[in-house]
């Protein structure tokens, strides 16, 4: 167990560094015993874009072994599981019982520790807020060897510090979350053609009210009177009761793509298809919640497609303003820049606040790009729009980040020196020093 | 709806086969060494959707607790369709070579614990005329190498012992499987380097109830281990013991 895994990456895959993995595989007495200047750091599926779920030369507790659920009220939709569950083996056991995770982010394939660490999000934001406001309570194991039981009452500062607190507050060893009622896997989806980032706001403004999700696909490289144009999806869980018995068939990016296959006319000619497959400005259907909520997770692996250089995935709020005026900027500057974003995704947040300290989402509109990693070029552009969102007092998500400045981060999250002190004195990672301790940078 | 009995119930790959079983409707017992793990083991295959006959802490290594153990589970499932041995231990080699007493242990966990406990279940299976008895053993008994030569006699004896059982009970009815599973990861092989030959816990699961529903007599887990084994048996001694393996 001694030895230093240098192949545990993040989804980006633009860090690489060494690292001492340790698989935990049941809840443990008390943590690993440390080299001298070794810091531990929980690491799940390692579905953070960036450094946060990484600790350059220290050590990894891989927290996947540790997932077996523990006890789940069928009348009152109460599960508690230990931290390395994955979300889609959640949703696995209590949808056939009529219970729904109550906020589902982009992937299945995160952990329920994850989840916490990065207080997630989802397309239900406006209605029901992040992850955190779900954790009924937890236990948190210390490197004093203490086990804190926390909850909204029970020890709240440890609570409110270890959701969306990056895994730095201690071992998250089981949660326990609050389920969302449904009647089945089906959603009722509607989505909506728009021309324009104006009309996005209208549209979302007018989805508010009647739908739980909502979510918008737009073509990043279109300017002028198409800017931020794409595809409102909304949608509610359908009280239809269809059958749906067969497995998704799955494919797998077996190994690393061409760098140049995801390019900028790649993505522009992909962008205009998936912008003009919808001829007709409105469509409905029924789908099912995978396909619904999880798009990409039918291609295992997908961020192979960005080939060996990786990616950056770059993820801003800013506060609504009436002319939106920031949005629309930092879409011009990404159009202009020709950099092509295969997925971007638009957002409205609402302002439905968390317990959690560090989270990321607040009110406004949330924008989530990705793009191939062309070294300084990419680097450039991310800090013109850093400069947008610094001045429109907008924050970065540091689950997808590998760049933010650390001066950035301290101002984005006004509470980080009352969080560091309940980040436990063992525990680090890459990101962490990064930004609050003003150590290293990536590049 | 098999009722079955499983032995090393917290080991990863009798988890995963559990849960399969479970799934499926099987009523299980389970027996394993450390109450807690078991616990939590229960508490898992229950919230799945599980029916959980019984469980029983107990250490194999001491062979007087076995009839108390077998009447126990015979009792909380009313019958015995399926037992499922998952029990074992890969112990130091370069310790055990220099200690006879951890050598004497790591042969007594996975071969002797095994027999005692077979000798049980093979009667009652023959007198009942019917039942699975499903043994994992290990590639690792397949062929005596200088880096894991213990644990792999005890296999390899384990393989024989099985290997003339499935003959005994072949006219009764009884079927016996041997699974040879290759590298897998678990906490078993937590201290070794992983390299593509390892696979997945669920994997190793599935390929035994797949194996158990197909009768089959042996099966290696993943399949290309059996490619893997026939060149390392197909080698001559003359050459294989001056080979570093």
């Amino acid at each position: 167990m001694q030895n230093h895994t240098p192949h545990v990456e993040s989804w980006g895959r633009t860090v690489i560094v060494p690292q001492r993995v340790i698989p935990l595989f049941w809840q443990p007495k008390k943590l690993p015993e440390l080299d001298e200047q070794e810091t531990l750091l929980p690491y799940g599926e390692g579905r953070s874009y960036g450094d946060s779920c990484l600790n350059e030369g220290g050590v990894l507790l891989q927290t996947r072994g540790m997932n077996r659920f523990i006890y789940f009220d069928e009348s009152q939709g109460i599960l508690r599981c230990e931290a390395g569950v994955r979300l889609d083996e959640i949703l696995e056991v209590t949808i056939p019982r009529g219970w729904f995770i109550p906020v589902s982010p982009g992937t299945q394939f995160v952990t329920l520790g994850g989840a916490i660490a990065n207080d997630i999000h989802g397309k239900n934001h406006h209605v029901a807020g992040t992850f955190g406001r779900y954790v009924r309570a937890m236990e948190v194991l210390r490197s004093d060897g203490k086990r804190w039981l926390c909850s909204p009452q029970e020890n709240s500062d440890l609570f409110g510090a270890t959701i969306g607190g990056l895994g730095l507050t201690g071992l998250v060893l089981w949660a326990e979350i609050q389920m969302k009622r449904v009647s089945g896997p089906w959603i009722d989806q509607e989505t909506v053609r728009f021309s324009h980032v104006d009309d996005f706001f209208k549209i979302s403004e007018d989805s508010e009210k009647d739908y739980e999700y909502s979510v918008s696909w737009i073509d990043t490289l279109a300017q002028g009177k198409h800017l931020g144009r794409g595809h409102f999806m909304r949608g509610n869980h359908s009280p239809q009761k269809l059958d749906y018995s067969s497995k998704p068939k799955k494919i797998t990016i077996p190994c690393n793509a061409p760098n140049w296959l995801l390019n900028t006319f790649t993505v522009r000619s992909f962008n205009f298809l998936y912008y003009h497959r919808q001829l007709a400005t409105q469509k409905r259907n029924t789908v099912h919640y995978r396909p619904f909520f999880y798009p990409l997770d039918a291609v295992l692996a997908w961020n192979k497609l960005y080939g060996k250089r990786g990616f950056f995935q770059y993820q801003l709020v800013v506060p609504f303003k009436n002319d939106r005026e920031p949005i629309k900027e930092i879409l011009r500057l990404v159009a202009k820049s020709g950099m092509a974003s295969f997925l971007a995704v638009l957002k409205t947040f609402g302002n439905i606040p968390s317990p959690g300290w560090m989270s990321f989402p607040r009110e406004g509109v949330t924008l989530a790009l990705d793009f191939p990693n062309q070294g300084s070029k990419t680097r450039k552009l991310f800090e013109e729009l850093d400069r947008i969102v610094r001045t429109s007092q907008g924050a970065l998500y540091p689950a997808k980040d590998a760049t933010m400045l650390a001066e950035d981060f301290q101002k984005f999250y006004p509470r980080w020196q009352e969080f560091q002190k309940w980040v436990d004195p063992k525990f680090s990672s890459s990101f962490w020093r990064r930004v609050a301790e003003g150590q290293g940078s990536n590049g | 709806m098999a009722k079955t009995l499983i032995l090393g119930a917290t080991s990863a790959i009798a988890i995963e086969t559990a849960k399969i079983l479970s799934d499926r409707g099987d009523a299980l017992f389970l027996v394993a060494r450390s109450p807690e793990k078991l616990e939590s083991v229960r508490c898992d295959l229950e919230v799945r959707g599980g029916k959980i006959a019984g469980t029983l802490s107990s250490d194999l290594n001491d062979f007087s607790t076995h009839p108390g153990l077998m009447k126990k589970a015979l009792e909380a499932l009313q019958g015995l369709d399926l037992v499922l041995i998952a029990h074992g231990t890969l112990g130091d080699q370069k310790a055990c070579e220099q200690d006879f007493v951890l050598a004497e242990k790591e042969i007594r966990t996975n071969f002797l614990s095994c027999v005692s406990l077979l000798t049980l279940i093979s009667n009652k299976m023959e007198q009942e005329k019917s039942g699975t008895i499903a043994v994992i053993s290990s590639v690792a008994g397949d062929r005596g190498r200088q880096s894991n030569y213990i644990y792999g006699s005890a296999k390899g004896a384990l393989n024989l012992f099985l290997q003339g059982l499935r003959n005994r009970m072949y006219s009764s009815g009884v079927m016996v499987l041997t699974i040879k599973p290759g590298f897998v990861d678990t906490p078993m092989t937590a201290a070794l380097k992983k390299n593509f030959l390892f696979a997945k816990p669920d994997q190793i699961g599935r390929g035994i109830v797949k194996a158990i529903d197909r009768k089959k007599d042996v099966v290696y887990l993943p399949c290309f281990w059996w490619g893997i084994m026939a060149i390392i048996k197909a080698i001559p001694e003359k050459i294989f013991k001056r080979l570093k393996l």
